[in-house]
């Protein structure tokens, strides 16, 4: 047992599997020195450039040399600086990337992981705060893995590395080292599309992931404080979604809250809303609440502003407290 | 395997009633075999067998309400039919493989129960696990906001409810005069939601004519035994009203009309509906281009569709279109009754029952003859008095102008 941050548990399953596996490479801005977030640091002394190799500013011409290394028989990890600079790219992902298995019949999978940092409350102002999932989760031929934990961003990112799709995985800035936990040395591996239970309850369900499942459980807790027991459930994926866990949340509270970060309108919270009134509205006692990103253009710089984006602990607990009294 | 889903039994029908399955799981069926009975806010039906096989499980109990398109049954070893089955709509049927739906929504299979009170409503919970623990929602006293009675305040009277199935001993006390509550079955409710809406909209105004059926009566009397050997159906009285009521329509179309919104409109076919009274409630099916057939079709088409009503085995379309409505009450006995209009028609015409009476001719004679009361109730808005009496003179006009030459087929 080790206890991590976010993003040494990163680093480490990168360490280990490309131990594991030599066709496993990491490319991308600055990667040799470890990346903005240092998450990849030590990796080129540890396996070499033929391995661990900067590209130039350039997301489309490096995530396409990433979706032909895959072709090409690799496994390459390729690491955004931060999502917001993703968009260049975003032709060879979802024109690509999300599709070549499909139009070759399954001859040619990608078994490329695209690493993006995404999410606000860092003051990184308007380029450096978007959470962008909701884009990559309508594409389908695309996973889209959100961890909020060491234990799962390291078993989930090896899982990544071993999936035959291409894999959008993407790390919460603010839970890089505000999040330290206990990864167990013999960690059991990870499915991708599994979510999990983090907090039993049968007044209302919390439906959320990534930092928002952190906020979402110290809700939890001032709720408990007031009787109000909440099932907190932590996607893990957005895509796909674990269907059955999230029916089994709301059919067991009657009452939902879903919880991102990213924008309200078009968000994974209205699919995942969507699942429940087809899955389960007989189980409904309530109206499915969101609680997200409000549908501004961006999220300012200035911490006031930040605040006023980021759903916080004590927005989740109102919402979830009316709707509990509902 | 193949499953049997609710089918759509008619444009605007969206749900049906499980009333009863006439197999069980293991029995073998036929295709076209007669498997469930269906009841709808239309119709009653028995659903055939689109598949030759054994019926395996069961997926709705009798008596629970499900969406169209739900499973209903398996159907294990299914045949599929060689032939087009016009009972099903394309595309709903034969039965995909499970891969079919994925992408697509699944919808759960269940349709909470409306709730018991109108003006109230509960949620889906609320409703559901009311309905499974036989508790009335609206008897709850709510916690949520606004009084609101939530999921777990019906838990809570889950809790408090005596163990089944023993009674208790208050009920055991009042078991002499016990009160029952009626529970209404999808077909009660819907006569009843039919008829207080039609009282409630249309201002009903009644008038009764007497007409002397004498020679009718005799003309009947001559044919029937013939009629019945050649057709198989009683030549009735109904039949003969029902042809003089559809002629008089082709000459008072106002009377053979029907709402729309706030627009009458006259309706260009006289299609009749005739109504059946049947262990589940009234029914009325209609007969189409009634003005087009003779007496002798109206009767085997009135006999068709009273054995059908009763047998539940109406279409939709048996029920749909009709223009104007005529009703036996005759047959209960009465000589007298004010009936509801069958909105959103504009008239019903009752023919009662013949009775012998003591009639003044003309010349002041005095003889003994069959009469029979036509009644009449109509909208005040679409029609005045006038022109619904000589409406009913016409049919009562036809009636008596029949004599001992009238052909009746």
């Amino acid at each position: 047992m080790t206890t991590m941050t976010v993003a040494e548990a990163i680093g480490s399953a990168l360490r280990e599997a490309m131990q594991a596996d030599d066709r496993v490479i990491v490319l991308g801005e600055d990667v040799e020195v470890g990346g903005v977030f240092r998450v990849t640091q030590g990796l080129l002394d540890e396996f070499g450039p033929q391995r661990v190799f900067d590209t130039p500013l350039a997301e489309s011409g490096f995530v396409g040399a990433g979706i032909g290394a895959a072709l090409g028989g690799l496994r390459p990890v390729v690491e955004i600086q931060f999502v917001d600079f993703i968009l260049p790219a975003v032709n060879q992902l979802i024109s690509e990337a999300a599709k070549m298995c499909w139009r070759s019949a399954g001859a040619w999978p990608v078994p490329l992981v695209v690493r993006a940092p995404y999410g606000g409350g860092v003051h990184g102002g308007l380029s450096h705060s978007q959470s962008l999932e909701a884009l990559f989760a309508h594409v389908p031929g695309l996973k889209v893995v959100m961890p909020a934990t060491p234990a799962d961003a390291k078993a989930l990112l090896l899982a990544a590395i071993a999936d035959p799709d291409p894999v959008i995985f993407l790390e919460h800035k603010r839970t890089y080292r505000f999040i330290r936990d206990e990864v167990p040395d013999d960690l059991p591996p990870a499915r991708i599309g599994e979510a999990t239970l983090r907090r039993d309850g049968d007044d209302v369900a919390i439906i959320s992931y990534g930092l928002m499942l952190h906020e979402s459980l110290a809700a939890a807790e001032q709720l408990a404080e007031d009787g109000i027991d909440c099932r907190v459930l932590d996607l893990r994926t957005v895509a796909p979604l674990d269907r059955e866990a999230i029916l089994d949340a709301a059919r067991g509270t009657g009452k939902v809250v879903i919880v991102h970060e990213d924008h309200l309108t078009g968000g994974i919270g209205g699919e995942v809303a969507a699942l429940i009134a087809e899955g389960a509205f007989a189980h409904l006692d309530g109206p499915i609440v969101r609680v997200a990103g409000p549908d501004v253009p961006a999220m300012g710089y200035h911490h006031a502003l930040e605040e006023a984006f980021m759903p916080n602990a004590a927005r989740i607990a109102a919402a979830a407290r009316e709707l509990a009294a509902y | 395997m193949a499953t049997l889903t609710m089918p759509q039994l008619g444009e605007s029908v969206t749900e049906g009633t499980i009333i009863k399955w006439l197999k069980q799981p293991g029995d073998a069926v036929a295709l076209d075999e007669p498997l469930v009975e269906v009841e709808t806010e239309k119709v009653d039906v028995e659903i055939p067998s689109p598949y030759a096989g054994t019926l395996g499980a069961v997926l709705v109990p009798e008596g629970e309400t499900v969406p169209v398109g739900t499973p209903l049954a398996e159907i294990d070893g299914a045949v599929p039919p060689v032939r087009p089955d016009l009972s099903f709509p394309p595309g709903k049927e034969p039965a995909a493989g499970p891969s079919a739906t994925a992408g697509s929504g699944r919808i759960e299979g269940r349709t909470p129960p409306t709730p018991t009170r109108p003006g109230r409503r509960f949620s889906p919970a609320v409703a559901r696990l009311a309905a499974e623990h036989g508790i009335d929602p609206a008897t709850l006293t709510g916690s949520g906001a606004a009084g609101r009675v939530t999921r777990k305040d019906v838990l809570a009277a889950v809790q408090q409810l005596p163990a089944r199935p023993e009674p208790s001993r208050r009920v055991e006390e009042t078991t002499v005069e016990a009160d029952t509550v009626v529970a209404f079955t999808p077909t009660r409710r819907r006569i009843a939601q039919h008829m207080l809406e039609s009282v409630r909209s249309a201002p009903h105004a009644w008038l009764l004519m007497e007409a002397d059926v004498t020679e009718l009566v005799r003309l009947r009397r001559r044919h029937k035994d013939d009629f019945r050997r050649r057709q198989g159906a009683d030549i009735s009285y109904l039949a003969f009203a029902a042809q003089a009521a559809a002629q008089a329509l082709r000459d008072f179309p106002i009377l053979n009309a029907t709402w729309a919104g706030d627009d009458l409109v006259q309706r260009g076919a006289v299609n009749l509906g005739v109504a059946v009274d049947t262990e589940a409630g009234l029914l009325v099916p209609v007969i189409k281009h009634a003005d087009r057939l003779n007496v002798a079709a109206l009767a085997v088409a009135i006999a068709d569709l009273a054995e059908r009503a009763r047998h539940k085995r109406l279409r939709l379309d048996d029920v749909q279109g009709g223009t104007f409505t005529i009703d036996n009450t005759g047959s209960f006995g009465a000589v007298a009754s004010a009936p509801i209009i069958n909105s959103p028609q504009v008239a019903i015409l009752t023919t009662e029952a013949i009775v012998k009476r003591p009639r003044v001719l003309e010349h002041d004679a005095i003889a003994v003859r069959s009469m029979m009361n036509l009644c009449l109730s109509f909208d005040h808005r679409a029609l005045d008095g006038a022109t619904a009496a000589a409406f009913v003179a016409r049919v009562r006009d036809v009636l008596e102008a029949v004599g001992p030459d009238t052909p009746i087929s």
